[in-house]
């Protein structure tokens, strides 16, 4: 087998349970409730139910023929999880652990947040239905993010911006786990990404993996056959995982995740975790880890809040290992050059996470020519960045 | 191993003299590498019985406020695992019981065996591990026991009963009983949660125990040493250092002093 995930909680040597003794109950609480909820047909009838009148799923597949002009001629499929409801894949996996939530009788909900994506999403169905919800979010990314900060305080949600270390992503997820080891009776930390301790890598891709198996088959009913390769940016690994899962079976398509390299891996201010880092234990999982000769965490360096975190999910290390995914980096500027295009030539404005997969297939199509078919999870959309992308440009707001 | 430590002996010395031990936390290089050594030794001199000397990293998710801030300004002065060893030399030097608290990564990236090698010859005779459940310890409890280093592991109020048997059982020297839900420096009624969890633990364990997390006076002291072996203080150590720039060192032996008071009272 590919993935061994579910032995313990284990991809190959990466996964696991790094954690205080005072969350192992909660972690055996949530693991048994999700692996019940998803052999119960009312289970998957309510998520189904909602994916379909509230997030807006299935999304739609745009094959965009002028963006393609920019990737060698290859033809360039969008999976468009933009236009979900609040903007990005995020509230895939948020409405299905809120479902837990709910199953398990929580009423409070935290949850970190760095692009204010899944802050927003867990505000969102904190507000549906009628959980207490507070974010945690690094003083830096609530800067960067204001328009979501706004966003999670209209939903009715609490930031608290923390102010420790990097005052990024990782932080806030040091934050929201401290208060989970205190609150963790009554509350629920909705965590964002396919990180952290098991069970929280599978429930993440489990409620992700809807975007693969819905691309799979838009692809093929469009096409009649597999894409050449399927491509997501990396923060912590959900969208990637989400579209790869259902392919990791098929040995001719080639999955790439494109990480964040910041000012370029060389040096030294990057996101790039698997391309440059080492194995490590971080936020409870052993994975790829931007780490010093002590075992200190290295804050990492990107343009987008949503990628910029040291660590990334254990089943896209041990897929990197496997050999059976890749994984490339992409500056601060390559990603606005990618963002720049698919505004303009296609009128879809991405989010800037987002623009690093894009430019990831502005170099793959060069390289497998105009008879490629490039499959790209098209994350979020760009709204939040719109102050840092006029930045960036220099245009005067 | 057990029954031969400094650990294990300050325990049967303190059942003999009926009063629980005072296990006393501050952090390597905090606030620097001199001053660090200075003040762990007035902890002792204020009558501190064992020491445990906290590596500081970077991503401290058991911590509160107080011990965060100690941990970064150590790391911004440089602390390093080859200058914790020498901390650890000179406190065991002084024949004081000496531990090292610890999060997982650290003893990782050092190599396990290297790591045990190391500060097991530098006089450690413990190592504290909050993140690292016993699922996960398996390598580690195996390089601890070959080098006569304790394992010991934090129980706390959620572990159900079948879990408490397992975790106790891979512990020695002490079992470390978290008096709260919660993260260091937290303020609770310790005792009552604390009492519950030390009275569990009896029942699947005779190993001795310490209660750790909130305990920051004389009075709390006093109370948790009704029923528990070992008193474990931390943030009210850091503390003092934080508010007494000037003269931490005296600062320190007088919370300590205070404490040592307290776990006599029972
Ligand atoms: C639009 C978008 N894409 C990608 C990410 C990165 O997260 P992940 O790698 O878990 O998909 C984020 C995170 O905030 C995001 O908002």
């Amino acid at each position: 087998m590919l993935t061994d995930q579910d032995i313990a909680g284990k991809f190959g040597q990466f996964g696991g349970r790094f954690v205080p003794e005072a969350l192992i109950g909660a972690l055996d609480e949530l693991e048994r409730t999700h692996n019940e909820a998803m052999s119960d047909p009312v289970f998957l009838s309510e998520l189904a139910h909602l994916n379909a009148t509230y997030v807006g799923r299935p999304s739609i597949l745009t094959d965009a023929k002028n963006f393609s002009k920019h990737c060698g001629g290859a033809q360039i499929l969008l999976k468009r999880e933009d236009l979900n409801h609040t903007g990005s894949h995020k509230i895939n996996n948020v409405i299905g652990q809120a479902l837990l939530t709910k199953r398990m009788g929580k009423k409070r909900v935290i949850a970190e947040t760095g692009a204010g994506q899944h802050g927003v999403a867990t505000a969102t169905a904190a507000a549906l239905m009628g959980f207490e919800c507070v974010v945690y979010m690094g003083e830096e990314d609530v800067r960067r993010q204001s328009l979501n900060v706004a966003r999670m305080k209209l939903l009715g949600a609490q930031v608290v911006p923390v102010t420790s270390g990097s005052r990024t992503l990782k932080d806030a997820i040091n934050e929201a786990m401290r208060d989970w080891v205190t609150n963790v009776a009554d509350t629920h930390y909705l965590l964002g990404t396919v990180a952290g301790p098991h069970p929280f890598p599978t429930i993440v891709r489990d409620f992700h993996s809807v975007i693969g198996n819905e691309a799979r088959e838009q692809v093929l009913a469009l096409n009649g056959k597999l894409p050449d390769a399927v491509l997501a940016c990396i923060g912590g690994g959900s969208n990637a995982i989400g579209i790869f899962n259902r392919f990791i079976g098929d040995a001719g398509v080639r999955l790439i995740g494109l990480e964040a390299g910041g000012d370029g891996i060389e040096t030294g201010r990057h996101a790039s975790t698997i391309s440059g880092g080492t194995v490590g234990v971080l936020h409870g999982t052993r994975t790829y880890v931007l780490q010093d000769e002590n075992g200190q965490t290295v804050e990492s360096h990107s343009i987008s809040a949503g990628l910029d975190y040291p660590g990334v999910g254990p089943e896209h290390a041990h897929l990197h290992d496997l050999g059976r995914a890749e994984y490339r980096s992409v500056t601060d500027a390559q990603a606005m050059e990618a963002f720049a295009l698919l505004s303009r030539e296609e009128g879809i404005i991405p989010a800037i996470e987002t623009a690093h997969a894009l430019y990831g297939a502005m170099v793959l199509g060069k390289e497998l020519g105009p008879d490629a078919t490039i499959l790209i999870n098209l994350s979020g959309r760009g709204d939040k960045d719109v102050q840092t992308a006029a930045t960036w440009f220099g245009i005067e707001l | 191993m057990a029954g031969q430590s400094k650990l294990s002996e300050l325990f049967i010395k303190c059942k003999s003299e009926n009063r629980a031990a005072l296990i006393g936390y501050l952090p390597a290089g905090f606030p620097n590498q001199s001053d660090s050594i200075k003040i762990i030794k007035a902890m002792i001199e204020g009558g501190v019985d064992a020491v445990e000397i906290g590596f500081p990293y970077s991503d401290p998710v058991m911590d509160g406020p107080v011990i965060q801030e100690a941990a970064e300004v150590a790391r911004n002065n440089g602390i390093t695992m080859a200058k914790t060893l020498e901390i650890v030399k000179e406190i065991s030097g002084t024949g004081v019981p000496t531990l090292l608290m610890t999060y997982w990564n650290p003893i990782e990236k050092y190599g396990p065996a290297k790591f045990a090698h190391d500060f097991s010859d530098s006089g450690m005779e413990g190592v504290i591990t909050p993140d690292l459940p016993i699922e996960e310890a398996g390598v580690w409890l195996a390089t601890a026991k070959e080098n006569s280093i304790h394992s010991i592991f934090v129980v706390a109020p959620s572990t159900g009963d079948g879990r408490l048997k397992d975790v106790t059982s891979n512990c020695s020297g002490f079992i470390y009983a978290a008096s709260s839900m919660g993260v260091t420096g937290t303020q609770t009624n310790v005792a009552n949660t604390a009492s519950i969890l030390v009275e569990r633990v009896r029942n699947v364990s005779g190993t001795p125990v310490a209660v750790g997390l909130g305990v920051s006076n004389r009075a709390q002291a006093s109370e948790v040493a009704k029923f528990a072996d070992g008193v474990i203080v931390g943030s009210a150590f850091v503390k003092a250092v934080l508010q007494n720039p000037s003269d931490p060192a005296t600062a320190v032996r007088k919370v300590a002093e205070e404490l040592a008071l307290g776990v006599r009272e029972r």
